[in-house]
């Protein structure tokens, strides 16, 4: 053995029991623990501070979010099976899984995205305390009304308000065709106190959720990186350092199992409770 | 990776873009001198405005008054614009980007990056006998991503809003509606991701790189400082990064986390949700800040450990102790930060429990000291320079720890709080404390890395200068703080109570000043014994540890011969031999 040789590349420590590369991964995701830890802590304290938190399924898009929190399950279990196809000698069912994990991760995105875009076109129009009555009827929230802007002008605002809470509590951000009992109305620019789309600066909510979402979303892309890498040009290395090559698919399934289950308790956490 | 290693790199790849921890290290041990030195010209020209109230600032004054001429234009333009009057005199905003950029360059692009960058890159690696780093490639990767944090940080400066002016802390609101803190916290966001790296990185290494024979237990006492930092900064960073994102957010996204409702801002309520808490701020920034404190020192008291026990020729007393007070430190650091927050109104009970968290962990800090106190006793020292700092370093890092006890109690800290007194506090610990240390471990293992040794007249001049002005900038602060001077003031002379206490002021910036000139033979000897030091060979000090049975400066993979370590790090004058010592490698091995 050379002087100079780093040990524990691909061969685990005996005492450890793992490589230099797997006890790195493990350090790394109690980082991450940390990280998302302080973001669900701020979540809570924000919360517990607000005197008027939402029901994430009034807002959130909670069906697709289903269908999202599936598919990241899924990848999960493909990714397993990727790194179990190497074990067993089958460089080709690995090829295969590691295609399926980054084809349900870029999934994961595409949804992410029709998820986040109907909330920039949906807005909502916080009344002055003195102006609430006039638009009793129309009242989505303690004192606001959210819909889409129609038109507007300097004076005012043409609105398609949602259905009241309470009726089709989960339709929000959804388009609404098929409801003409709720005609457009028109609000007085001088009644409104703020008008704002649900971007992450409507609410603390929603920026709470824009900021965790969106970070976890860079975890997803950081992921697909890495084993697009991993799939493609890092395969080579299959041939010339196997071990070094499972231990690396292993660490990088480690990263993806923990990014799943951050959205595990994110799913929950932001859109049910 | 065997392959990397016997090719003959060019240039680049072996100086700049290197994965050697050595070059690595001291390229992160140049840059932090660079930062350090940068933060403490931001503070000379803050001293001068303490000093002499609304004058213009020599030299450098009248320069930047000068670049404000509306033809200059660009980048210079900006940054005098953002500091001086054009009567060359400071401006209140600049005052503001001085302090917080003072604070941020001396701890984030300073300090920690020579203790551990520097100091645990070079030498950790080489006394547990390992060829490098566990993840060479990505500890290049943390060292850039440093520097390009540090550049961020730079940059700022020249840019039309100027660099961040909510102090080193960056309170919000403040720091939300302020300008220039965008670039703040991207450069934050950057030495963040920086030190997570190399803290992967040094906890790999030293669980997995051990040489044979070298147990838990024979690691010299740096390397267990260098441990226990490594995790401190990869669990309590993350929390800081989470809530640099959230202000980020705050600032660029326009959510309101840290705004409460109906924040006026220039006589018009902000257009913004409202519902934030700028006290969650507070909480994420002292869960990292606390630990941090902790960063800066455990380092310094493993290099202080180090000189010691080689300048005393004895084993260290109580090497056990200290290595469980250390981990114990490294424990208590993450449940007392809010010891920063008595005067928020969080409440008695949280008072109380952080309180007596924060004197449960003097206890341990004291153990380390009270060891390394008794190690002197019956010894014949040597005063070779790296002994005189470390020596100086006991005292004056006792000050510093001492006087932080009161600011520890709820009931004290209601006198203290924001005022010159912590100022005085944790400059003790960090400057004329980790500083000093530092310093110690430059002249300590600059024969290891350079092949020469430093020249001791100029050591000496540069101690007994630093030592005697260290104390006169920050022993009167004590004073102005206990007279209720509070320490963000632009003018205390505005006030009854800091007029009556001016002189004092006088006197720590004079003593900064002088600090300044008394680090001149410092920065000669550095550059200087380069070429002109004594040749040193491979064991000048008489050192037992590893690093010390490599040649000098050791080669690519560090060990000549597969390192077996046989006994623990400090067999100073053994009982086979009283005047001589046993290396923990053998030399047949």
């Amino acid at each position: 053995m050379s002087v100079a040789e780093i040990k524990y590349i691909d061969k685990p420590h005996p005492i450890t029991g793992l490589t230099n590369g797997k006890l790195g991964i493990w350090l790394f995701l109690a980082s991450e623990v940390m990280l998302f830890g302080a973001l669900f802590s701020s979540l809570i304290l924000l919360r517990v501070g607000s005197s008027d938190w939402p029901h994430g399924k009034n807002i959130l898009d909670v069906p697709l979010a289903t269908l999202n929190t599936i598919i990241l399950i899924t990848s999960s279990v493909t990714m397993v099976m990727a790194w179990a196809s190497l074990k067993m000698d089958r460089f080709d069912k690995f090829k295969l899984y590691m295609g399926a994990t980054i084809a349900l991760s870029c999934a994961f995105l595409v949804i992410k995205f029709f998820e986040y875009s109907p909330k920039f076109s949906h807005y909502e129009a916080f009344l002055k305390p003195a102006a609430v009555s006039k638009y009793e009827d129309h009242l989505t929230g303690k004192a606001s009304i959210s819909g889409h802007i129609e038109k507007q002008t300097d004076d005012e605002i043409v609105f398609k308000p949602d259905t009241p809470k309470g009726d089709h509590g989960a339709d929000h951000g959804a388009e609404h065709d098929g409801h003409a009992e709720h005609a457009e109305i028109t609000i007085d620019r001088a009644d409104i106190h703020r008008l704002t789309s649900f971007g992450p600066w409507h609410s603390n909510f929603l920026g709470i959720y824009f900021t965790m979402t969106g970070l976890h979303g860079l975890h997803i892309i950081g992921g697909i990186v890495v084993n697009a890498w991993l799939l493609f040009p890092g395969s080579v290395m299959f041939r010339k350092e196997r071990e070094r090559f499972e231990g690396r698919v292993e660490c990088a399934g480690l990263y993806w199992h923990f990014v799943d289950l951050v959205w595990i308790f994110l799913f929950p956490t932001l859109y049910l409770l | 990776m065997s392959t990397d290693h016997h090719h003959n790199p060019g240039f680049i790849a072996k100086y700049v873009f290197s994965v050697d921890h050595k070059v690595i290290g001291i390229q992160y041990a140049v840059t932090a001198l660079l930062f350090l030195f940068f933060g403490f010209c931001l503070m000379m020209m803050m001293r001068f405005q303490l000093a002499y109230p609304g004058e213009e600032i020599p030299v450098i004054g009248g320069l930047l008054a000068g670049a404000l001429d509306p033809d200059t234009g660009g980048f210079l333009h900006n940054l005098a614009a953002s500091l001086v009057s054009s009567d060359g005199f400071l401006l209140p905003e600049g005052y503001n980007v001085l302090g917080a950029m003072h604070g941020t360059i001396m701890v984030f692009l300073g300090v920690v990056p020579l203790a551990v960058g520097g100091f645990g890159n070079y030498v950790m690696p080489l006394q547990i006998g390992a060829p490098d780093m566990a993840f060479p490639k990505l500890n290049m990767a943390s060292y850039w991503v440093f520097l390009a944090g540090g550049i961020v940080m730079l940059v700022s400066f020249f840019l039309p809003q100027g660099a961040a002016q909510s102090g080193w802390t960056s309170y919000p609101p403040l720091s939300v509606i302020s300008p220039g803190q965008t670039m703040w916290l991207i450069g934050m966001v950057l030495l963040i991701t920086s030190s997570l790296l190399g803290s992967v990185n040094f906890i790999v290494t030293i669980i997995h790189l051990r040489a044979e024979g070298l147990s838990f237990f024979r690691l010299p006492f740096f390397v267990w400082a260098q441990f226990v930092t490594a995790f401190l900064l990869l669990l309590a960073f993350p929390p800081l990064e989470a809530a640099g994102v959230l202000q980020l957010m705050d600032r660029v996204a326009g959510t309101s986390f840290f705004m409460p409702t109906g924040l006026v801002v220039a006589n018009e309520v902000l257009n913004v949700a409202g519902e934030g808490n700028p006290l969650l701020w507070q909480h994420l920034f002292w869960f990292l800040a606390h630990p941090e404190v902790y960063v800066l020192i455990l380092p310094a008291l493993g290099i202080v450990a180090e000189v010691i026990a080689n300048n005393t020729r004895k084993p260290l007393w109580g090497y056990r102790s200290m290595v469980y007070s250390t981990i114990f430190l490294g424990f208590m650091s993450f449940i007392v930060w809010a010891h920063h927050m008595f005067m928020t109104g969080m409440g008695e009970t949280m008072s109380i429990f952080f309180q007596t968290t924060t004197m449960i962990i003097s206890v341990p800090s004291v153990i380390i000291l009270t060891a390394l106190v008794i190690s002197l006793w019956g010894s014949s020292i040597r005063f070779t320079v790296p002994m005189l700092f470390a020596l100086s370093f006991l005292p004056m890092f006792a000050i510093g720890g001492l006087t932080g006890l009161p600011l520890g109690l709820a009931a004290a800290d209601i006198h203290l709080h924001d005022t010159y007194y912590v100022i005085g506090h944790f400059h003790y610990v960090v400057a004329p404390g980790t500083l000093m240390a530092l310093f110690a471990g430059i002249y300590y293992w600059y024969p290891k890395a350079t092949g020469r040794k430093m020249n001791t007249m100029l050591g000496h001049m540069h101690f007994w200068g630093s030592f005697i002005f260290l104390n006169a900038v920050f022993m009167p602060m004590f004073f102005q703080g206990m007279a209720g001077v509070s320490r963000r003031l632009y003018d205390q002379t505005l006030y009854y109570h800091g007029d009556a206490v001016q002189s004092l002021t006088r006197m720590s910036s004079w003593g900064a000043w002088c600090l300044g000139i008394a680090q001149i033979p410092f920065i000669i000897n550095f550059f200087a014994s380069l070429w002109m030091g004594k040749k040193a060979n491979d064991n000048p000090w008489e050192a037992t540890t590893l690093e010390w049975s490599t040649p000098t400066p050791p080669p690519h993979g560090n060990f000549t011969t597969v390192p077996v370590v046989v006994c623990g790090p400090y067999e100073y004058s053994p009982p086979d031999k009283p005047d001589g010592f046993t290396p923990q490698m053998t030399a047949n091995a």
